[in-house]
């Protein structure tokens, strides 16, 4: 167990474990977005209340979710750079912000456009809306951060520091639909009581739930290489790849 | 782990630990300040400021639909079911809204009892089902799944 971990932060072991699952995420994450848009557009039926409009939540959910998981997966890299000065987590947490902000403006994007028709508002300052404003807010920040110091290394550990002071922002998000009166609604699938979305319509939910999380670990690990091959150009595995790609 | 380690990784966790007592600390005293919204109840209390733009949240009562005429005016009772507070509201409503439904009301209450709001937001549930069975939801007397907002009962 911890030889596996001790190999996977080794650069050229990661960077070659990277290449080969790059393909396989990236043909899983196409195949449950065919399957997950298709049950959830054409399959699943129209809600009782808000008709075809709901089907935004095959988006605006999973993008969500996703957007606090990969703060998290940052801030717990961002831990182990501060901790442990490890380079690969320092890689990780910096090729993760930039995903993670984009799906933190789709899902305000998307729900915003929900919102107008649904709501009445595109906008409102309710505690879950503000909050995750906040978060984008904070992937920016770390994003900043990083590219203002020169050196790759301070930089990382100056922007770790953000990430982790940041997580905070997280159990925010997550339970401020239950402790302040918001116009955003409660939960629906981590409810523990009687299911509140019928299976046909929870089904594809999930499926783009898998997804979206493909889709992340596809693109961390295309990022986190890039970072990788930059960061150690000077190298000899680097010097040694380049010369066999050359031949 | 090293000495060096350990005095860091302390380091992190009492940042961690501190942050979140002062967070919490911090909301705690926004508390009221971060509701978005006053239920009715609360109004009556008298804990929302009079003359001020506020907002009311609840269910519109049963039955309490009223055109006014032509000019897109309405009224309607707010509910959190053990308080009701009428509304008057001029405007195009959001398509949520109908009886029984979640909604938010942005407005003033004046000094007859009646607010008269400028704005009208409607609040989704978080219940998803199609149509058929909330139809047959209804039809079996089972109307604890429909048309709640949420807790308007704090």
């Amino acid at each position: 167990m911890w030889l596996f971990f001790h190999k996977l932060a080794s650069p050229p072991y990661f960077y070659a474990l990277a290449g080969r699952l790059i393909p396989w995420f990236g043909s899983i994450c196409l195949l449950l977005t065919v399957v997950g848009l298709y049950l959830g557009f054409f399959v699943a039926p129209p809600d009782y209340q808000q008709g075809e409009a709901y089907r935004i939540i095959y988006v605006h959910a999973p993008s969500a979710w996703m957007s606090m998981f990969i703060y998290v997966v940052m801030a717990v890299c961002g831990a182990i750079v501060l901790i442990w000065r490890m380079k690969l987590a320092e890689v990780m947490a910096v090729a993760s912000a930039p995903i993670g902000a984009g799906f933190t403006f789709l899902s305000l994007a998307s729900g915003s456009l929900w919102g107008k028709p649904m709501w009445g508002a595109w906008w409102v300052w309710d505690a879950r809306l503000t909050s995750q404003l906040i978060l984008l807010f904070l992937y920016l920040g770390f994003m900043a951060l990083y590219s203002a110091i020169e050196d790759r290394r301070i930089a990382a550990r100056a922007a770790s520091l953000l990430a982790v002071v940041g997580v905070i922002n997280i159990p925010i998000i997550h339970f401020s639909v239950k402790w302040w009166n918001t116009l955003h609604q409660g939960p629906t699938v981590t409810r523990l009581d009687a299911p509140a979305i019928d299976l046909s319509m929870l089904i594809p939910l999930l499926l783009m739930f898998l997804a979206f999380k493909f889709y992340y670990a596809t693109a961390v690990l295309i990022r986190a290489r890039h970072e990788l091959l930059l960061r150690e150009r000077a190298t000899a595995w680097v010097r040694k790849l380049l010369e066999r790609a050359g031949a | 782990m090293s000495p060096r380690q350990k005095r860091r990784l302390a380091g992190v966790l009492v940042v961690l630990i501190g942050l979140s007592a002062a967070s919490a600390l911090a909301l705690n005293a926004f508390r009221d300040n971060l509701m978005f919204f006053y239920s009715p109840t609360e109004v009556m209390e008298g804990k929302a400021p009079p003359d001020h733009l506020i907002r009311i949240g609840g269910l519109v009562a049963d039955n309490s639909f009223r055109e006014m005429g032509e000019d897109l005016t309405v009224r309607f009772v707010i509910t959190d079911t053990a308080e009701n507070v009428p509304v008057e509201y001029t405007g195009v409503l959001p398509d949520l809204f109908r009886e029984g439904q979640g909604v938010v009301a942005h407005g003033r209450l004046g000094s007859d009892g009646l607010f008269r709001a400028e704005r009208v937001l409607a609040k989704h549930d978080e219940n998803y089902m199609a149509p058929e069975v909330a139809e047959a939801l209804e039809a079996a007397g089972y109307t604890g799944h429909t048309g709640d907002g949420g807790d308007y009962d704090r």
